[in-house]
């Protein structure tokens, strides 16, 4: 009877412990993949300047993060996407009032192994490569050799910018999808690391995670305008035909903590941390 | 008062007893529920024979034989791998190894069991999947080969384990008559013990299967997930699990895709059980 008792206490205490945890000085903030460094970068500086505060951060892809704010397990979503109409009737049948805060610019990079000849295509000719109609490099000036399509995983705000702004070219009527026989990878790492050591691989993801190791390449909008590089000012410019507004999501306006911590992402330090982590501030 | 005691506990460990069937109902009935809406929208047929796998496009394409394929010939592969790896190493074990050398492949092979399969998917991402695509030559080396290999490692310590024990439940005497006729050692693993611990050699591999079908984190790392009809096995294949983790975060809850995944669960559901029950009616068998 005696152990039963303690077996009883023990299980409480890990239950109270699990619940100290989320007390009023923490935050949980999850969503896109694209932004985990950035609002790791952002939660570690904040930290620092106001001990015993806590701000865990999370990936899984901006539907993750949305569907987590919905359901009430994080305080702070981050989107590389605008949240959808669904979303939004979801949200509110749970009474949760998704508010959007624009934070940073990304610029979206497709890249190659530096082995790779190719070093500039059209949007038209992207959108052929992913859409499976070109297959081969050497009808976009390369070698010999079959394309291998990477692509983020359905749940990344990337795979939904990506189809919906290069393969359907902004049109909602348009049908266009990913060829069929696309690697489907479910990090942006492993995109990098798979670009890094496949000659024929091509991919895309925000343009933070280029290396030396990968080749980003320049595009242009169509066959007449310039090859741009995916660069900070090319994004700032809107001369880079790829970018995309980072997007942080609360639950109706921001209050307290999640307050100071939005504030704090918007400031001149905040948008510094943009910058250092390879975005494009919104705020000069 | 201590006849109440008695009475007490045994209702608790009935309650025990009860408690896992109860859960498995559970768990069935909720995907049944959630699983069966999708058949109002795409007909069952569809559903199991579509080609094509876009769930977020509007409206949904929702056929999910290139997944069924894709665990398939992964399960398959990883079976053909390690099926005689397995078996051989029980018999090793339990009739071949001085004791010594038995202690510490035992041991080592629980080891390799242990090994989280997040960090078996790693290594082979990292280790594997570059050496599978220099060697055959291939665009990449993200393909269903790569996942058939590491998913054998994951069904060694579960075939060798119950395997070993089917053999050493073989009464004594069955060798000690072999031998005593004068059979050489081989002869009498090769058509006395194998044979008479069959039943429980096709459960071990079984159960093996199953863990197979059923691993998801591995096989999303290292088998490129494009949902395709596999035409060999150096090609990349989407697996029905890796599809439920992937998506899952992603699904509104109460769309078509949701339920969908939920369907996605039904079937393999349905082929762990149909493997379960095999290893289950071997396993009688033999008593």
């Amino acid at each position: 009877m005696f152990k039963k008792g303690l077996f009883i206490l023990v299980m409480l205490m890990f239950t109270a412990s699990a619940f100290a945890g989320q007390g009023k000085n923490s935050i949980q903030i999850k969503g896109s993949d694209t932004m985990v460094n950035l609002g790791q970068a952002w939660a570690e500086k904040d930290m620092e300047k106001n001990p015993g505060e806590f701000i865990a951060v999370t990936g899984g892809g901006s539907g993750t993060g949305f569907s987590s704010l919905i359901s009430g397990t994080c305080d702070i979503a981050m989107s590389s996407r605008n949240i959808k109409e669904k979303e939004i009737g979801l949200a509110n049948k749970k009474s949760v009032n998704p508010n959007e805060i624009k934070v940073a610019l990304d610029g979206l990079a497709v890249v190659v192994n530096p082995g790779n000849a190719v070093d500039r295509l059209t949007l038209g000719q992207l959108a052929g490569i992913f859409t499976g109609r070109i297959s081969n490099w050497k009808e976009v000036g390369g070698k010999d050799k079959k394309i291998v399509v990477l692509s983020r995983e359905v749940n990344s705000g990337t795979h939904v910018y990506f189809k919906e702004h290069v393969l359907r070219k902004n049109d909602p009527d348009s049908k266009e999808e990913f060829l069929p026989s696309a690697l489907m990878l479910s990090s942006s790492q492993a995109i990098a690391d798979e670009v890094a050591g496949n000659s024929a691989a091509i991919g895309y993801y925000g343009m933070g995670y280029v290396s030396k190791k990968q080749k980003a390449i320049f595009i242009a909008k169509d066959e007449k305008s310039e090859y741009e590089a995916p660069t900070i000012e090319n994004v700032v410019s809107g001369k880079y035909p790829i970018s995309r507004p980072l997007l942080l999501y609360t639950n109706g306006a921001p209050q307290g903590l999640v307050k100071k911590f939005v504030d704090f992402v918007l400031s001149k330090e905040g948008q510094d941390i943009v910058l250092a982590t390879d975005f494009v501030p919104i705020k000069k | 008062m201590r006849k109440f005691k008695e009475f007490i506990i045994e209702k608790l460990i009935l309650i025990c007893g009860i408690a896992s069937i109860f859960f498995v109902v559970l768990i069935f009935l909720f995907l049944l529920k959630e699983g069966l809406s999708v058949f109002n929208t795409v007909s069952p047929f569809k559903f199991l024979s579509g080609r094509s796998w876009y769930p977020i496009s509007e409206p949904p394409q929702l056929g999910i034989l290139p997944l069924i394929l894709g665990s398939l010939l992964v399960t398959l592969g990883a079976a053909i791998i390690s099926i005689p790896i397995g078996v051989g190493c029980a018999v090793y074990i339990a009739e071949v190894a001085p004791l010594k050398i038995k202690e510490i492949l035992k041991a080592s092979i629980e080891l390799l069991a242990a090994i989280p399969s997040v960090v078996l998917g790693f290594i082979g991402m990292v280790t594997l999947v570059p050496m599978v695509k220099n060697i055959f030559h291939l665009p990449t080396g993200l393909t269903a080969l790569s996942g058939s290999i590491m998913l054998a490692f994951m069904a060694m310590p579960t075939i060798v384990s119950i395997a070993e024990d089917a053999l050493y439940s073989v009464p004594k005497t069955y060798r000690e008559g072999a031998l005593a006729l004068g059979a050489t050692h081989w002869q009498t693993i090769w058509r006395v013990m194998l044979p008479a611990a069959s039943s429980g050699i096709l459960a071990a591999v079984m159960l093996g299967i199953g863990r197979v079908i059923g691993e998801t984190m591995a096989v999303m790392m290292i088998t490129g997930n494009a949902a395709v009809i596999p035409n060999s096995i150096l090609v990349p294949v989407r697996t029905l699990t890796a599809t439920i983790a992937a998506e899952m975060g992603e699904a509104v809850v109460g769309s078509e895709h949701y339920f969908a995944l939920f369907a996605v669960g039904i079937v393999l559901f349905i082929i762990s059980f149909i493997i379960n029950i095999t290893a289950d009616l071997c396993l009688h068998k033999k008593q």
